[in-house]
């Protein structure tokens, strides 16, 4: 009768009177994929903690509905109790322990130890660790995700996301007895290439008979992996389909309720670009970890809307990162005819430019603050906006609500209100506020890197038009980093692609895929190479 | 599939990090060890405008150190586990003081006593520990604040306890022990009898050419703060060491990772009292009494400064820090009262200048603290 892995029935969930669940029931088979979708702020992650006994479920009044595990009723109120029944998660946020090494996160609480003298009378808490055995174990689980140069001894603090990403995977494929495992938008971070790698250790996990709950907002990522897809709108089970009747589209509908439009500028007016130069980058070196860039030249042109693509490694993540002073950058900038002194963020930020930066959780927002007070400090200590003056500055209570109700409505963020603070918003919707605080700034040249991750369809195309329209109604010049090309293609002027840390090539985005292509995999410095 | 998707998938899927380059940096050393090296210039100006002697100097180190480097060191696990200084060691030092109560009323003397006193000590201290970290997790972050106010509650009862139950409920066979009113505790309680009950078991004596004056090195106590090093660095290599260090870098990830805690929280707690009720134990047998109402009460404090002399910070400690601000710190009370007179015709300005250090060291600390916790929810 035990036909299922994982029944979950009638899930329903309240955090502070706010209904989030409102009855959900899924049942997974074993060794398949089971994919979960929804906006913003459905539910997803929530439905998927409340399996892994999370605190903060337990902290906020627990939930109700059943759970059973091969057809038995299981109770799991902390994750020790998930992970003893064999259940694995990637959280949404990284879990990972900064000041350790990767191959100490991935054997986290799973020590491989080894007696001595003083754990036979004390206990095996005081057993040994086998350092060598960790490392061992570690190294398969990142070979077997491709990484097979990723040094295991180096401490996670400073890897890029994706590096993150993938030891956390890492950490999940090495418990051998893992029955479920929970996958909350582990692609958000990677590049295509790298989310090709992962989906294809999902399919070989499911295929030893793994169960595993996938939650993405690429919806072609659900189709092409998973056996059943569940919908939720709003704590709500609009549907569950079997892939088969499932496509892009229908799930789209089904998630928003309403049908949408394609991604894209539509049809508006051509951006107000000049051929005036507003940023020269000359020679500029970032050491960021993974994304390192070696000399890099580029002009950035008052007014457009420059794209910056090129594959995950290259180089095109630390450029911004490098102008903004994030990491530490060596070259010369010059903004609007002034040189910019580089590594000093407060500098960048009074001059004019702002920054999305594409490691939200790390360097974004102060999750226990409210929304509007996110979305403001930045504006307010380096800008002195929002301030009243009364002999001392006060911060201008009716101008803050004003300005966070409208970028609440603008960008379509799921709260409760202005006053909500930003650790009770759902993943997506804290992205948004991180979006909302560089507007804020006002600036004449805004850094975007990886704009949508994270974020559902519809908000997708939300985010995109906003930007697009800060670029024709209020001339802001915009330099969007993205994996995504079509996304690139579908809003920019020109598309910047860099390769090695350097500029590749810069191509108008009705360029061919061919010349795209040709430019991300380098043949044109291999060719330079050749000829001379 | 386009061709710029096959050249995609076709390059490897992830790039190479080159390893960091590791080098030894002058100026890193440096900036990472500032305060060590600082109070090592104050100690060594200090030394020398002193006028003692060396022999003499280092005499009364070996003496400092025996007997204050275990209390140091039971700050460390703490530390390690994100509570910060850990100010409940006096609750530690009482519990040492309590056992002494019963092995001198009971008359015990020696090496025997000395043990026994230790034995008693622990069952108790292990109840505090348990006791203080219950409330620690019951005040998670504001774990130092409220070590502070719980040292002040618990020294009333300490009082409470010493002034009116004993001799009274508690019934006392030793009368010198007590007021001549029948009941209480004296001011001072007499340690004659095992006095030195440790230091004494072998003493080695190390001359030094050009000088009369020996430097007496008490080997055995010396040992068993080596063994309380090496211990700790086997504790640290554990899993249990592992937990303590996870829980301490992020509470919230260790949990969701399945470490228990506030198990774990409470656990650090009582390895440091029950280390800290040791560490008073085998200060008082160096000194040979105790001041009955007054021992414990600068414990934490003396400790905590020396360990952030040593170079420590409220979220990061080593054994070697731990072992160099005993040094320093003890150092500094050595020569700090004559230094200020020799160079001021003044001792009350070393004196001065100690208790300043003393207590400025932890305010600096604690204020840093809290500084770049701000910082840190601030990025
Ligand atoms: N700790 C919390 N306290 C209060 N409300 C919360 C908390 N966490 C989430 N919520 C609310 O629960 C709802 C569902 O959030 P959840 O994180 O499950 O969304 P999600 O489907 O995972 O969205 P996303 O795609 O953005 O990650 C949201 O409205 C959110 O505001
Ligand atoms: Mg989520």
């Amino acid at each position: 009768m035990a036909a299922y892995r994982l029944e979950m029935r009638d899930i329903q969930k309240e955090y502070f009177g706010n209904r989030v669940l409102k009855g959900v029931s899924i049942r997974v088979e074993p060794g398949k994929i089971y994919s979960i979708v929804g906006e913003n702020g459905a539910g997803k992650s929530t439905l998927m903690n409340i399996l892994f006994g999370m605190p903060v479920i337990h902290n906020t009044g627990g939930f109700s509905g059943e759970i059973l595990m091969d057809g038995n009723p299981v109770r799991i109120s902390s994750p020790q109790d998930a992970v003893d029944l064999g259940i694995g998660m990637v959280h949404q946020e990284f879990m990972l322990l900064p000041g350790f090494s990767i191959a100490e996160n991935i054997k986290l609480n799973r020590e491989i130890t080894f007696p001595n003298m003083v754990s036979r009378l004390f206990g095996s808490r005081l057993q040994s660790l086998d350092i060598p055995a960790m490392r061992r174990d570690s190294r398969k689980a990142l070979d077997r995700l491709g990484l097979s140069t990723l040094d295991e001894m180096l401490p996670v603090a400073g890897l890029p996301v994706g590096y993150m990403q993938f030891v956390e995977i890492a950490r999940e494929i090495d418990k051998e007895k893992t029955k479920i495992l929970v996958l909350d938008e582990p692609t958000a971070v990677l590049t295509e290439s790298e989310a090709e790698v992962l989906l294809a250790t999902m399919r070989r996990l499911a295929g030893e008979g793994i169960s595993i709950l996938f939650i993405t907002h690429r919806l072609d990522e659900v189709l092409a992996v998973s056996e059943d897809i569940t919908v939720l709108r709003d704590g709500e089970q609009v549907a569950t389909l079997k892939t088969g009747e499932a496509s892009v589209s229908r799930l789209a509908e089904l998630m928003v309720g309403r049908k949408l439009e394609a991604v894209g500028c539509d049809a508006c007016a051509p951006s107000p670009k000049g051929d005036k130069t507003l940023l020269k980058i000359e020679d500029l070196r970032v050491d960021m970890p993974g994304e390192r860039v070696r000399g890099l030249d580029l002009d950035v042109y008052e007014g457009e809307i420059l794209g910056v693509g090129g594959l995950a490694g290259h180089g095109k993540i630390g450029i911004a990162n490098g102008v903004l002073g994030m990491y530490p950058a060596e070259g010369k900038l010059i903004l609007d005819g002034k040189e910019l002194p580089l590594n000093n963020a407060l500098e960048a930020l009074r001059s004019g430019m702002a920054f999305v930066s594409e490691d939200r959780r790390g360097v974004g927002l102060l999750l226990d603050e409210s929304i509007e007070t996110n979305m403001t400090v930045t504006a307010m200590q380096c800008q002195e906006k929002f301030l009243r003056r009364m002999g001392i500055s006060l911060a201008d209570g009716g101008a803050i609500r004003r300005h966070a109700l409208k970028m609440i409505r603008d960008l379509d963020i799921r709260c409760t209100g202005p006053e909500q603070i930003v650790r009770r918003l759902s993943g997506g919707n804290q992205q948004k506020v991180c979006i909302a605080k560089a507007i804020t700034l006002e600036p004449r040249l805004i850094f975007v890197s990886e704009p949508t991750r994270g974020i559902d369809v519809g908000a997708k195309k939300i985010v995109l038009d906003l930007l697009v329209r800060l670029n024709r109604e209020m001339g802001v010049t915009v330099v969007i980093t993205s994996s995504e090309l079509a996304e690139l293609r579908s809003i920019c002027d020109r598309i910047a692609i860099i390769y090695n840390g350097k500029l590749e090539g810069v191509l108008p985005p009705d360029a061919s895929d061919v010349d795209f292509g040709l430019l991300m995999a380098g043949e044109m410095s291999h060719s330079r190479k050749e000829a001379s | 599939m386009t061709s710029a998707q096959e050249t995609r998938t076709t390059q490897n899927a992830v790039p190479p990090i080159p390893p960091a380059k590791k080098k030894f940096e002058l100026a890193y050393a440096l900036r990472s060890n500032v305060v060590p090296l600082f109070f090592l210039v104050i100690c060594v100006i200090g030394a020398y405008y002193s006028g003692l002697s060396l022999p003499f100097l280092l005499n009364e180190i070996v003496v400092r150190m025996a007997r204050n480097s275990f209390l140091v060191i039971s700050l460390i696990i703490p530390i390690l586990a994100g509570m910060g200084l850990n100010f409940g060691i006096v609750l530690g030092a009482m519990a040492g003081q309590f056992a002494y109560f019963a092995t001198v009323n009971w008359q015990i003397a020696g090496l025997w006593g000395f043990t026994l006193t230790c034995l008693l000590s622990f069952p108790l201290a292990v109840f505090f520990g348990w006791l203080t970290g219950k409330l620690f997790n019951s005040a998670k972050g504001k774990e130092m604040i409220t070590g502070i106010i719980l040292g002040f509650f618990a020294n009333g009862v300490y009082q409470l306890i010493n002034l009116y139950f004993m001799g009274n409920l508690i019934p006392i066979r030793v009368p010198e022990m007590l007021i001549p009113g029948g009941y209480g505790l004296r001011n001072t309680v007499d340690l004659k009898i095992m006095h030195y009950a440790l230091d004494n078991l072998w003493k080695v004596r190390i001359s030094i050419p050009g000088s009369i004056m020996p430097i007496v090195v008490p080997v055995v106590t010396l040992a068993v703060i080596a063994l309380l090093c090496v211990g700790m660095h086997f504790l640290f290599k554990t899993k249990l060491g592992q937990e303590f260090r996870a829980t301490g870098q992020n509470r919230h990830i260790a949990e969701v990772s399945g470490i228990q805690v506030d198990k774990i929280r409470i656990l650090a707690i009582i390895f440091s009292t029950v280390l800290a009720a040791w560490g008073q134990i085998i200060f008082l047998q160096n000194i040979g009494n105790m001041n009955t109402y007054g021992a414990h009460v600068q414990v934490g404090t003396f400790a905590v400064a020396a360990i952030l002399i040593g170079g420590a910070s409220v979220s990061k400690a080593t054994i070697g820090q731990a072992l160099m601000g005993t040094l320093l710190f003890h150092t500094m009370f050595i020569v700090s009262p004559l230094a200020g007179k020799n160079l001021l015709g003044n001792v009350q300005v070393g004196e001065y200048f100690r208790v300043f250090v003393t207590y400025g060291v932890i305010g600096v600390a604690l204020a840093l603290h809290a500084w770049q916790g701000k910082a840190k929810r601030k990025t």
